[in-house]
């Protein structure tokens, strides 16, 4: 039946009572309602929807009708005072969001007239045409996107090159600029230790592990993981470590790459050969035997992070970096014979591989089969970050999943002694990796345990104390569930050797002279030195979780939310260039 | 006109946009304006549509304008007139001028005049009847028929006479300017516009020989009216528009219609042409007893507006309608306004906003930033039942199909050879 209320002199808007008209609506007990001022035209409108009540002839333009089709008489003081509050509290709750927001290139130019930097984040066919955009507005660009055909990564590198412009990437994970973490990156303290890197986990690993140290970080360029190859030829790098060389916060520079081709190799080393400053070179798998002039060669990345720290405090470098090793006494059956590594990161699984490979000693150092960055002799390191697994999935460093069925699968197998695994934290991961992956470790143990097996599991945890998740926190949490956590990959790496009764040779590295010196083209564009003399002005075109990263360290960033041009038609795509380009005749 | 680029030559349509000097000069019966309505024509609104493709609500509107012309004496008549062709339809675009909702004009009903003093042309928009049952939603029960007399008979010649007392007519821009400052998004809102009005002639009015009892009445219809101003708005875009398109070069914009089966949008480049899609269904908050299910699909010339730069495209000037975008309100309104600056060439210095902090309403839509970015001009409109009579059920926001823009362009190319 119904029931109608008047509440005199009381004046909303029609736009208000249609919000409380749907709110009443939705009511437990309320079949219709309708709330309108008493004007003739709005009880016009009642009487249409069959609303109409004696009372409302009382009604004025200033009464507030409320017509409620409900069952109940008991229900009316509920209703009214659900109207009550409804209009006591109309303030919208504040969805106000931070970050601004752009759809094109120009309002973002627009709106960030100071900007120097484009992280590109969208699908990998359009991100050569966006970072050329970036870079025809002056930008430096910083492209996370992958699947960039080589030869567009060249043709940006050039052109970047000539307009003194620097182009991290494609498929650079990682940077840090004046302590803004650019992509997946760690909040780390400032310092006067400078890198340049073509490899995510690498620099996250080095950079973490001298923060750690107590050192600090000025800048780490990413570069992307084919700048060394001989097609690219360390075009990035070279300009990266020129405007390192060039930048006053930076005492030491840090190189990081896997083993480039020889030409390109020589070419980064006799350029940092000629640098007044010290140099940390970390090419992953080589092992010197010495350094080189002002050049130190790092064998792992703490190595790399542990000289670089002395050099930064000014203190000698040491022929050999050992660190004592706790090692738990391991109680295997005969047949637990194998390590199975399961790694987020491409270049921990590297090293992993390295430092097992060094110590068994094989001779055709590492054995690829597809997925396994090391098999052999029963021990596995698998990189899970690899396109193979991760075709249509996220990467392991945000979802646990694919890391969780291969910890099952490798904990069945009875010939596993120990699950070595590394944990990366920062802007970009997983909130919370340590409580998702814990039950899945614990269960493990459980069921090797019940089939007469102690299956060990060491991690090695990469992160600083600022980061987002706690690194306590996280430690204190896989330690509870059993894992033998470490804090670096090479100590984890090293305590399983050990545990597995396997031992590394280690040898002091001689100091000599540097052979070539290249002292020519030094000078760093003024707009590298611009990029690295304070915060970056970023226009983030792509995941906005990029720019919220950047905004909470007190950078400026413009969320640039990318679509395809004309919806990814081509032929509109075409008739527009054209308009764009067309001139008349009159 | 010397241009070199289409951004040149865009430049140039939204200079005249920016320049555009609307007057509302008179009210007279349409026909004495628009030659085409002699014998049994209406105007509709949107692109061209014949009787039988029109949805309820225009068709309604039909069978009201064929009672009020006197050409059928009940409605059985007037459907069989128009169903069987007797009755010529042409679109209000087609003859300087728009029309809301479904638009019909007849020769007898009084139009606004709006003159553009920068280009020297005319526009022309029938009168706001008010809300509930009204001829443009398509009732046209005896109530609506008898207020349309009224409207012709005393409104209509009272608002001529005033206008023409004030010697130079009424210097729109002057009180647009004002309004948008009082909260009027000029599609949605027009309260103050309509208030700025009201101010503006009553004087004039009162100062008139006759029936005392009459012009309470007119007096009265003018206060209560609160989209009364809504109408001459429309005029006035549509003068600026057709004012701006004679530069017939570049990707601007220059009409957006809807006539409930096809949206359609002319540019500056291509004259007089249409290009159509299938139209959209308004989304927004209906009165009690409506929903979304009786809601007509998109109707109506009044997104005229919207191309001039007002309605949904400066939703942030009316803080009182933001919340018909979206439950964020002011915050939500906000964005869609920066939205709209994605896809518009410049702002508009003439009318400034000051809940968006002075900057100008938008200024010329580009056709290629609409296509190149997929966002869609939002407007502001009234809903209508998808039947006949019933009338306004609620009010909402929609947005043009995407293959009008792309049909403008690729014709554009090719007419310039690029295809």
């Amino acid at each position: 039946m119904l029931h109608t209320i008047i509440k005199k002199n009381s004046y909303q808007d029609s736009v208000n009572l249609m919000l409380l008209t749907n709110h009443i609506s939705a009511l437990e007990g309320v079949t219709q309602a309708s709330i309108m001022m008493g004007t003739p035209a709005n009880k016009d409108i009642m009487r249409n929807s069959g609303l109409y009540t004696g009372e409302l002839e009382q009604a004025g333009a200033n009464d507030m009708c409320i017509v409620i089709d409900a069952e109940a008489q008991g229900k009316l003081d509920h209703i009214l005072a659900a109207v009550d509050s409804f209009l006591s509290d109309q303030s919208v709750s504040s969805g106000q969001s931070a970050i601004e927001s752009v759809r094109s290139w120009e309002r973002a130019l627009k709106e960030s007239p100071d900007a120097n930097l484009a992280i590109i984040s969208v699908p990998g066919q359009y991100a050569a045409a966006e970072a050329g955009k970036a870079l025809d507005h002056g930008l430096h660009a910083f492209v996370f996107s992958d699947n960039v055909p080589v030869e567009e990564e060249l043709s940006l590198k050039r052109k970047a090159h000539e307009k003194g412009l620097l182009v991290m990437g494609p498929d650079c994970g990682t940077g840090i600029l004046s302590g803004v973490p650019l992509a997946f990156a760690n909040r780390v303290t400032a310092g006067n230790i400078g890198i340049v890197g073509a490899s995510g986990t690498g620099i996250q690993e080095v950079t973490t592990l001298i923060d750690r140290m107590g050192g600090g970080i000025s800048h780490a360029i990413g570069t992307g993981g084919r700048d060394l190859s001989e097609t690219v030829g360390a075009i990035t790098m070279l300009d990266g470590i020129c405007g390192l060389a060039h930048n006053d916060r930076t005492e030491v520079i840090v190189i990081v790459s896997k083993p480039p081709a020889k030409a390109v190799r020589d070419k980064v080393v006799g350029q940092l050969q000629g640098l007044s400053k010290p140099v940390v070179t970390l090419f992953l798998g080589e092992k010197p035997a010495a350094h080189e002039g002002n050049v130190y060669q790092a064998y792992t990345l703490e190595e790399a992070a542990m000289i670089a720290v002395d050099l930064a405090k000014g203190a000698a470098v040491k022929p050999l970096y050992s660190l004592p090793l706790e090692v738990p006494e391991a109680a295997l059956n005969p047949g637990q014979t194998s390590i199975q590594g399961l790694y987020a990161g491409g270049t921990l699984a590297a090293e992993a591989a390295m430092l097992i490979a060094d110590a068994l000693q094989l001779k055709d150092g590492l054995i690829h089969e597809a997925g396994y960055v090391l098999k052999s002799n029963g021990h596995a390191i698998v990189d899970l970050g690899d396109d193979m697994y991760t075709q249509g999935k996220p990467h392991p460093m945000i979802d646990p999943a694919t890391r969780i069925q291969h910890i099952e699968k490798a904990a069945q197998d009875p010939t596993t002694a120990v699950i070595l695994f590394d944990v990366v934290l920062g802007y970009g991961g997983h909130d919370d990796m340590a409580s998702v992956l814990a039950p899945a470790i614990e269960k493990a143990a459980a069921k090797a345990q019940t089939e007469g097996r102690k299956l060990y599991f060491v991690a090695a945890l990469c992160g600083t104390r600022q980061d987002p998740q706690s690194y306590e926190e996280q430690k204190r949490k896989f330690e509870q569930a059993g894992v033998l956590v470490k804090e670096s990959n090479n100590q984890a790496v090293r305590t399983v050797l050990a545990m597995m009764k396997l031992g590394l040779e280690e040898v002091p590295k001689a100091h000599r002279p540097a052979a070539t010196t290249i002292s020519e083209g030094f000078s760093a564009s003024a707009a590298v030195e611009a990029l690295l003399g304070g915060k970056p002005s970023v226009i983030n075109v792509g995941l906005q979780k990029f720019t919220e990263a950047i905004t909470a360290s007190g950078a400026k960033a413009i969320q640039y939310d990318w679509r395809p041009v004309a919806g990814g038609s081509v032929k509109m795509q075409r008739i527009l260039s054209q308009l764009n380009d067309y001139r008349f005749t009159n | 006109m010397k241009y070199q680029t289409i951004d040149e030559a865009n430049q140039a349509v939204i200079d005249k946009i920016a320049g555009g000097t609307p007057f509302l000069v008179d009210v007279v019966p349409a026909r004495t304006v628009i030659p085409e309505l002699e014998g049994k024509t209406l105007l509709h609104a949107g692109p061209p549509i014949a009787y039988k493709d029109m949805t309820g609500p225009m068709q309604g509107s039909c069978v009201g304008a064929a009672l009020f012309e006197g050409w059928a004496k009940d409605e059985t008549e007037a459907r069989s007139m128009l169903e069987r062709g007797d009755i010529h339809f042409i679109p209000c675009h087609h003859v300087k001028a728009v029309g809301p909702m479904g638009g019909i004009t007849s020769g007898n009903m009084p139009v606004f005049v709006v003159n553009n003093r920068s280009e020297g042309n005319e526009a022309y928009c029938i009168m706001n009847e008010g809300i509930g049952k009204v001829l443009r939603f398509g009732a046209y029960s005896e109530e609506v028929v008898t207020r349309l007399t009224w409207m012709k008979d005393v409104l209509g010649p009272v608002l001529s006479r005033a206008l023409k007392a004030t010697k130079e007519g009424l210097n729109l821009n002057v009180m647009i300017a004002k309004a948008i400052t009082m909260g009027d998004e000029f599609h949605q809102r027009n309260i103050a516009a309509s208030l700025v009005f009201l101010k503006e002639i009553s004087p004039y009015i009162v100062n008139l020989d006759m029936d005392k009892q009459e012009m309470r009445n007119v007096i009265k219809f003018l206060a209560d009216t609160d989209q009364f101003f809504l109408n001459i708005m429309m005029a006035a875009t549509k003068a600026v528009m057709d004012g701006a398109r004679t530069i017939e070069a570049g990707t601007v914009v220059t009409a957006m219609c809807r006539n409930g089966r096809d949206f359609g949008i002319r540019i500056s480049g291509m004259g007089d042409e249409w290009f159509t899609a299938p139209v959209n269904t308004p989304q927004g908050l209906f009165f009690t007893g409506y929903s979304q299910a009786d809601a007509n699909p998109d109707i109506g010339d009044s997104a005229i507006t919207e191309t001039f730069g007002v309605g949904g495209m400066a939703m942030i000037a009316a803080p009182g309608v933001t919340r018909f975008v979206g439950a964020g309100g002011f915050q939500d309104a906000l964005a869609t306004s920066n939205e709209m600056v994605e896809i518009s060439i410049d702002q508009n210095p003439n009318f400034t906003v000051p809940t968006w902090n002075f900057r100008g309403i938008c200024l010329g839509i580009d056709a290629r930033k609409v296509v190149e970015t997929g966002i869609m001009p939002v407007i502001n409109t009234g809903i209508a039942h998808k039947e006949p009579g019933v009338g306004q059920i609620g009010a909402g926001t929609v947005r043009p199909p995407v293959e009008c823009f792309e049909k403008a362009l690729e014709a554009y190319a090719s007419k310039l050879g690029l295809l």
